[in-house]
């Protein structure tokens, strides 16, 4: 098979995304009650910009008499405000924090880049204007509950408290708070500890849209923030959005509590190419599955099976496809793959990529040059492991893909399905009748048939086995923060 | 004739053509651009009201882009109907602008071989570098492959030491999966380019099945080294459009196809948008059409 | 005259579509209060409870992908198996200390719950699916499928329908089950799993053992085969013992009451959904 040159003598020029209007402020406090207060213990932590290291900005920490606050104004806002307005004056508020998203959309992409790491275009063509979208779906839910669950009346449950991940941080707040709110229940939000800015942008946009006080209470800081509000005994539910472990301890802290509780948590998703499908597109796929947001993603299709008679076709063309990512600068527009979230994180992952090596796996990096400061990592394939290789049993979460070939149907749906996670899947073939076979068979809660990684705040997302439970989006996104009487 | 029965998903082009669109060309990247697309406009005029004095003028529009900035390079051809390509050929003495004459009873395509060999015959002798001919999308729309591939390689072989650019008309083949097929009986026929559109029907170029053309080149190569030349030919007439296109003929077929010999523009005003665009970025100043010669 | 002596039952479990005995030769003794027999019922060991439990892994893939028409027939079946053995039901319930009338209605009940459950089987999917209105080129619909393999520890209350409450809602859903039969009403287990077994409930789809909760509960919550577990009490050591085990392969844990067997309460789909996973597919649109 003949090379492409696709180093060319003419070379793009760096596109910096303009930060003028980005006001960020040195510190940051937590939101309770409507107002911006600080932390008890006046604890901060510095959060910084993955792709130089530079500290963005302060950030207050919560202990646990800052979550017995939140949670309380929580309470009061449940029991006096939010219970009392009608359905459709709920709505209303949540159509205005979208149009204030929209409207102040680019500096929310700007900041989620600069927090995350994750490429500008994508915060600013999918994470923000997904996350106003959210809102504006579930805003229309509010005054029509009565309608979504048939010889059932709706009750919301109280006060939620929500733990968020470092990955999509305003999508995933967006995913909890407009539900949870559309339903009638009031909210303690604790962002990731990597990620916190954009959600204090969120609760400025809350204070900007008039929400009564204490409705929405956003809290930062760790995990034993997290862990407290968690076990926090006047919290009516959790919502979780990260790791199984944390998800398993979770589900094992609140045994016996009688609090219902949704996770949302890690996939090793099969993506699976047939030789009828349009290579190509395939390849399209493929990339955006594992590379989308550094493979910071749980439903990442980090397991790629490819029909045998293909396999060299498809990892030539998939190698040659990598020369042509653009690795760098998270706010420069032309940049494909970002920063990795963390140093904590591209210490995992290049962890994983040693464990791939050491178990035999043939590594694959594109050679694209990574900046000198700041967290990098190259996007990586192994090819020739099997389903007992650790690099393919075990969530990545970074630019790490791990290919294996597979000859029959059977075969493959039964290698797709060898793993505890059941997130997500892809599916890639010509012919209609084998997509419903495949799908049917993948145990997953999303499956992407010719496509990949796509989202839409009326389409629910959510995991089988251990990849958690409960859904997020759509209608069905409604009855994890309701609870349905006879009527 | 062995056709690879490649697959092609509307929607993933779509996509992929919206996320090479998203690249944002700026500083020295936009300048070399914009100097690379003007080298490779085949400046055309294919009216029925054409005649030697409009095409006099045209070729001299094409040896003289713009008095203050004698750096730029020339356009890559002229490109007329075969009656008049002794006049450009003529008027064009001295420089290195090709000329490329549209043949096969273009643009419809609607005649009989021997018209269509004879046509290819007299545009050559007629001094024509390069010859346009059009498939029988009729013919290729009832499915008959066998017939198109064999008047491909028949035009081929009286082109003699002329360029051939096969136009498959994409904007009659309706399905991409179509402009795959006709891509790739062009380029075993013996195509030396690959070209969108007459001009004639609309659509005309569109960055979907330009991408897709591309691709059908690029898996040419993969297998056999060979190197197929490609034009996108109508509706590009802002140098924004032009410049997405070399950032898709960039990351799809790489640094050997990023010179005229390898693709051009099928154009009539996309030069004089370029111009405009370099003056521009030379004084930072907004231009006026009326600043620029029309010819 | 000479009293003939009669035949008695020996009280078997169900798994696998077969009738055994405990594989650890026990039994405990269970006494009635209505007359002086004491019955002996197999006590399921852990083995047992894993051989139930390989059973149903074996018998979802096929019953999962029965069209709901083919679930439902057997569904409706099963209640016209149970409408014959009225009386052997009915004999049994009033064995274990319920009035004649009590017995009757439960009867009935259990079957004109298995007639109900039967009709949703292909209506609750056009209820709780969605074709989901997503703002690009793509068809996205999201149906319901079965979380798979469902422990049910039912009431202690009741001997047929808190078991058969449990177990139709679950198996109308494709999910395939073990079900613990409650320590003080085991005594239907063997005429429900004839009943089950001659209403072509194919082998493995719903297995009963029966025994002691406190020894198998462990078990029940730990086995990383099992994806689900429904749990009818009010117990709160119990559940609590249940979701701790339980997040160890993230079971989904039902806790339901007596609302959620009972007749008149328990006729909706809802408890159907128990046992449900969404799944979301996309598919692009365009040529």
């Amino acid at each position: 098979m003949n090379s492409l040159n696709l180093q060319t003598d003419w070379q793009y020029d760096p596109a910096p995304q303009s930060t003028d209007h980005i006001n960020l402020k040195e510190s940051y406090d937590l939101f309770i009650n409507g107002a911006f207060v600080p932390a008890k213990n006046n604890n901060h932590r510095n959060t910084i910009n993955p792709s130089n290291e530079k500290i963005i900005a302060k950030v207050a920490d919560a202990g646990p008499d800052d979550v017995n606050l939140a949670v309380s104004a929580a309470r009061k806002a449940y029991e006096t405000s939010w219970s009392k307005i009608s359905h459709s004056e709920r709505g209303k508020y949540l159509f205005r924090i979208a149009r204030i998203i929209q409207e102040r959309s680019r500096e929310l992409a700007v900041i989620e880049s600069m927090d995350g790491g994750k490429p500008i275009r994508e915060s600013r063509d999918i994470d923000v204007p997904l996350a106003a979208a959210h809102f504006f779906y579930y805003a229309g839910w509010a005054d029509k509950l009565k309608y979504a669950f048939p010889g059932r009346e709706t009750q919301p449950l109280g006060v939620a408290g929500q733990i968020i991940p470092w990955n999509f941080p305003l999508l995933m707040a967006a995913w909890k708070i407009a539900p949870a709110l559309a339903t009638g229940n009031t909210i303690v939000l604790k962002p990731a500890e990597t990620t916190p800015l954009t959600a204090m942008l969120l609760a400025e946009i809350i204070r900007e849209a008039d929400l009564p006080d204490g409705v929405v209470n956003i809290i930062t800081g760790d995990g034993s923030t997290g862990s407290s509000l968690v076990e926090h005994p006047d919290v009516d539910k959790i919502a979780f959005t990260g790791s199984t472990a944390v998800g398993k301890e979770i589900m094992k802290k609140l045994a016996g509590k009688n609090k219902p509780y949704t996770l949302e948590l890690g996939g090793k998703a099969a993506n699976i190419i047939f030789a009828d499908a349009a290579i190509d597109q395939a390849i399209e796929g493929i990339v955006n599955s594992i590379f989308f947001n550094q493979g910071h993603v749980c439903c990442a299709g980090s397991r790629l099976f490819v029909e045998e008679s293909i396999s060299d076709e498809i990892i030539f063309k998939l190698r040659e496809r990598m020369e042509t990512l653009i690795v760098g600068d998270p706010l420069d527009k032309n940049t494909d793959i970002g920063a990795i979230n963390s140093k904590e994180q591209l210490k995992r992952i290049q962890e994983y990529v040693k464990i791939g090596q050491d178990e035999g796996g043939e590594l694959y990096q594109s050679k694209c040059k990574l900046p000198n400061t700041g967290y990098w990592h190259a996007p990586t394939l192994f090819c020739n492991v099997s389903q007992s290789h650790r690099i393919v049993q075990e969530e990545i979460f970074g630019p790490v893909l791990a290919i294996q070939t597979f000859r029959t149907v059977d075969e493959v749906i039964e290698k797709a399905n060898n793993t505890p996670y059941g997130l997500s899947g892809g599916v890639w073939t010509d012919k209609g009748a084998k997509i419903f076979k495949v799908t049917q068979n993948i145990r997953a809660g999303v499956i992407w048939a010719n496509t990949f990684n796509k989202f839409d705040p009326s389409a629910p997302f959510g995991g089988y086995k251990e990849s958690g439970m409960g859904r997020e989006g759509g209608i069905q996104g409604l009855l994890p923060y309701l609870k349905l009487n006879p009527c | 004739m062995i056709l690879s029965n490649t697959k092609i998903d509307a929607i993933g082009i779509k996509e992929r053509v919206a996320r090479l669109q998203s690249r944002s060309i700026k500083a020295t990247s936009k300048q070399q651009a914009l100097n690379l697309a003007l080298s490779m406009i085949d400046l055309t005029t294919l009216e029925g009201r054409d005649s030697p004095n409009k095409v006099r003028q045209l070729c001299y529009k094409a040896t003289h882009l713009h008095e203050n900035f004698p750096d730029l390079p020339n356009v890559a051809a002229i490109c007329v109907y075969a009656p008049l390509v002794k006049t450009a050929r003529h008027a064009l003495q001295g420089s290195n602008v090709k000329v490329a004459s549209v043949a096969t009873a273009f643009p419809s395509g609607m005649s009989d071989i021997d018209s269509k060999l004879d046509e290819v015959k007299r545009a050559a002798e007629d001094g024509a570098n390069e010859i346009d001919m059009v498939i029988s999308r009729g013919r290729f729309l009832s499915g008959d492959y066998n017939y198109v591939a064999d008047e491909i390689q028949k035009i081929k072989e009286v082109c003699g030491s002329a360029h051939l650019k096969v136009i498959l008309e994409t904007g009659e083949l309706v399905t991409l999966d179509n402009v795959r097929i006709a891509s790739e009986l062009a380029i075993q026929s013996g195509a030396d380019f690959i070209k969108t559109s007459t001009g004639k029907v609309q659509p005309a170029a569109t960055p979907e099945v330009t991408l897709v053309m591309m691709q059908a080149i690029r898996d040419h190569y993969i297998k056999s080294g060979k190197l197929v030349g490609l034009k996108p030919a109508g509706g590009i007439s802002k140098s924004k459009q032009a410049i997405q296109y070399l950032v898709m003929l960039r990351e799809t077929l790489g640094q050997s196809w990023l010179n005229p010999k390898l693709f051009r523009f099928g154009a009539s005003s996309l030069a004089n948008d370029i111009l405009m665009q370099i003056v521009k970025q030379n004084t930072g100043i907004y231009q006026s059409t009326d600043y620029f010669s029309l010819d | 005259m000479n009293k003939r002596l009669n035949v008695r039952k020996t009280h078997k479990m169900f798994i696998n579509g077969k009738f055994v005995r405990s594989e650890s030769e026990r039994t405990y003794n269970w006494n009635s209060k209505q007359i002086k027999t004491s019955i002996n019922i197999c006590q399921a060991s852990r083995k047992d409870f894993r051989d139930a439990i390989i059973s149903a892994k074996n018998a979802f893939p096929s019953w999962k992908s029965k069209t709901a028409y083919n679930r439902a027939q057997i569904i409706y079946r099963c209640a016209e198996i149970i409408e014959g053995r009225s009386p052997q039901l009915i004999e049994e319930l009033a064995l274990q200390g319920i009035s004649q009338s009590k017995a009757v209605t439960e009867v009935k009940q259990t079957i004109d719950t298995l007639v109900y459950f039967a009709g949703w089987a292909d209506k609750y999917n056009q209820i709780f699916s969605t074709v989901n209105p997503v703002s690009s080129p793509y068809f996205s619909f999201s149906v319901l499928e079965p979380t798979g393999i469902i422990v049910i520890i039912p009431s202690e209350k009741s001997g047929l329908l808190g078991i058969l409450g449990g177990i139709i809602p679950t198996i109308i859903g494709g999910n395939t089950c073990v079900t613990l039969m409650p320590q003080d009403y085991p005594l239907c287990a063997a005429s429900l799993a004839e009943s089950l077994h001659s209403s072509d409930v194919p082998p493995g789809v719903v297995n009963i053992i029966t025994g002691f909760q406190s020894e198998l509960l462990e078990h029940f919550a730990t086995h990383m085969e099992v994806n689900g577990l429904i749990y009818f009490g009010e117990n709160i050591d119990t559940i609590t013992a249940i979701e701790q085990n339980a997040s160890q392969n993230l079971k989904r844990v039902s806790i339901c009451h007596d609302k959620d067997w009972m007749y008149n309460d328990s006729l909706h789909p809802y408890s159907i959904l128990r046992t449900q996973e969404t799944k979301t597919t996309w598919h692009p649109i365009g040529y």
